[in-house]
């Protein structure tokens, strides 16, 4: 009976999805990208999203309950989180747009988590006993340490979002460099040369006139 | 007895209902691809499950025999770490071994052409303790609630010390990068001077030997 139970269990992780999914993906330019979740009515949900790189780092974003009601809309956002709670049963959509933007893609961070957590361990007990001290003080640890990591994320992706930001400096101002000074060089000879050619074909013209300051 | 049936009973609920976790949809040759920032030795681990659109059923069914995911994997030096084809519904996993931004790559073996077909790809992709699964640990070391919460609050701490020390090696990376700009900056800046100088200088000189040779000086 352990044993089937066990065999079960291990059927239901390997292809079971958790109701809460953090991606990070690439948006390129002019387009648009959706993605749909099945949530059951009455479940709080959190949906946070970010823009890591690109541009002015801002993107649409748009979630649409099962019924068509807009639950949330807003342009060229940097960041937001957005709490609902579920009214109706269905596949919930929510699309990133880079619609707007003529050639910068963006990189979008998105954490969706739909109801609570899963419950840690699978109570044998038929009846709950309340949770003793340790217990308890072990469930408020968690949920602290949870905090911690999200905390960690969101530190993380603001430090990738200001590192991009200093590669990309750091490797224009080694380009703009190099190209000013070819620039400088051909203009200075560039100047000579054309300085030369309005003598010159004022010499062919017959136009020279010799200037004898000293005797 | 009652209270076993009444397990499975969830058990197998519980299956149907979470069948359907996060998905999107790509064309049949398209591809997609999603990165992780992880530290090293971090494991992660990725489920997802592929639809097929059917014209004639107007719904999203399970895909045809043959059709299957190919999965690749780029660590921080863009070398493959895994790149394989799995099936319409699979299950990769892999322990980064450096520590940087990691790419996922997902697309269909479709030897269609030209994008004929709209999939639906279920993707679940969990990192670090996230990817552990207690259930399995708590039955097979036979721990407690307590113990098994407290194993799950180590590898949490655990995950937190990774984090922090990749955060470390960030930030000096960041710094690096903010100090060479700042030298190059300045090199150029005087580099750009001296080039000038001595183009003005170059020029005055060339013309003046120039006027003089042809006599307008």
């Amino acid at each position: 009976m352990e044993l089937k139970n066990f065999g079960l269990f291990v059927l239901w992780t390997l292809f079971s999805f958790s109701q809460a999914g953090e991606l990070t993906f690439e948006l390129p330019d002019n387009e648009k990208q959706c993605f749909f979740e099945n949530i059951d009515k009455g479940l709080e949900c959190t949906l946070e999203f970010q823009v890591i790189t690109g541009g002015h780092y801002d993107v649409d974003m748009e979630l649409t309950a099962p019924n068509g009601k807009v639950l949330y809309k807003d342009v060229k956002k940097q960041y937001d989180s957005v709490t609902w709670t579920a009214e109706v049963t269905g596949i919930h959509k929510f699309c990133f747009s880079n619609e707007f933007s003529t050639f910068t893609h963006k990189v979008v961070y998105f954490d969706l988590e739909v109801g609570d957590e899963d419950p840690l361990a699978f109570n044998n007990d038929a009846q709950q006993t309340a949770m003793t001290l340790m217990e308890t003080a072990g469930q408020s640890i968690h949920e602290n340490l949870n905090d911690i990591l999200d905390d960690q994320t969101y530190f993380k992706l603001h430090e990738a979002q200001g590192r991009a930001f200093a590669e990309d400096l750091n490797h224009h101002v080694m380009l703009w460099s190099i190209s000013e000074s070819i620039i400088v060089l051909l203009i200075g000879i560039g100047q000579v040369l054309v300085l030369r050619s309005f003598f010159t074909e004022k010499k062919s013209s017959g136009l020279h006139v010799p200037l004898m300051t000293n005797s | 007895m009652a209270n076993m049936s009444l397990q499975q009973i969830f058990i197998v609920f519980s299956c149907l209902s979470s069948v359907y976790g996060l998905y999107f949809h790509i064309g049949e040759t398209e591809k997609k691809c999603f990165i992780e920032e992880i530290p090293d030795e971090t494991m992660v681990v990725g489920k997802y499950k592929v639809e097929i659109f059917d014209k004639n059923v107007n719904d999203y069914v399970p895909t045809i025999q043959g059709l299957g995911m190919h999965v690749e994997i780029k660590d921080t030096d863009s070398k493959a770490i895994l790149s394989r084809t799995y099936a319409s519904e699979g299950r990769f996993t892999f322990t980064s071994h450096s520590a940087g931004e990691h790419i996922i790559c997902l697309h269909s073996n479709s030897s269609a052409w030209f994008s004929s077909g709209q999939l639906r790809v279920h993707l679940d992709i969990q990192v670090g303790e996230h990817a552990v699964d207690y259930q399995q640990i708590q039955a097979k070391d036979k721990l407690s609630e307590l113990q098994l919460r407290i194993r799950q609050l180590l590898d949490q701490v655990e995950q937190i010390t990774k984090e922090q020390n990749y955060q470390r090696y960030r930030e000096e990376r960041f710094r690096q990068t903010s100090e060479s700009t700042n030298g190059r900056v300045l090199w150029w800046s005087i580099a750009q001077t001296v080039i000038l100088l001595v183009t003005g200088f170059w020029q005055m000189r060339h013309l003046k030997s120039f006027f003089e040779a042809k006599k307008l000086v």
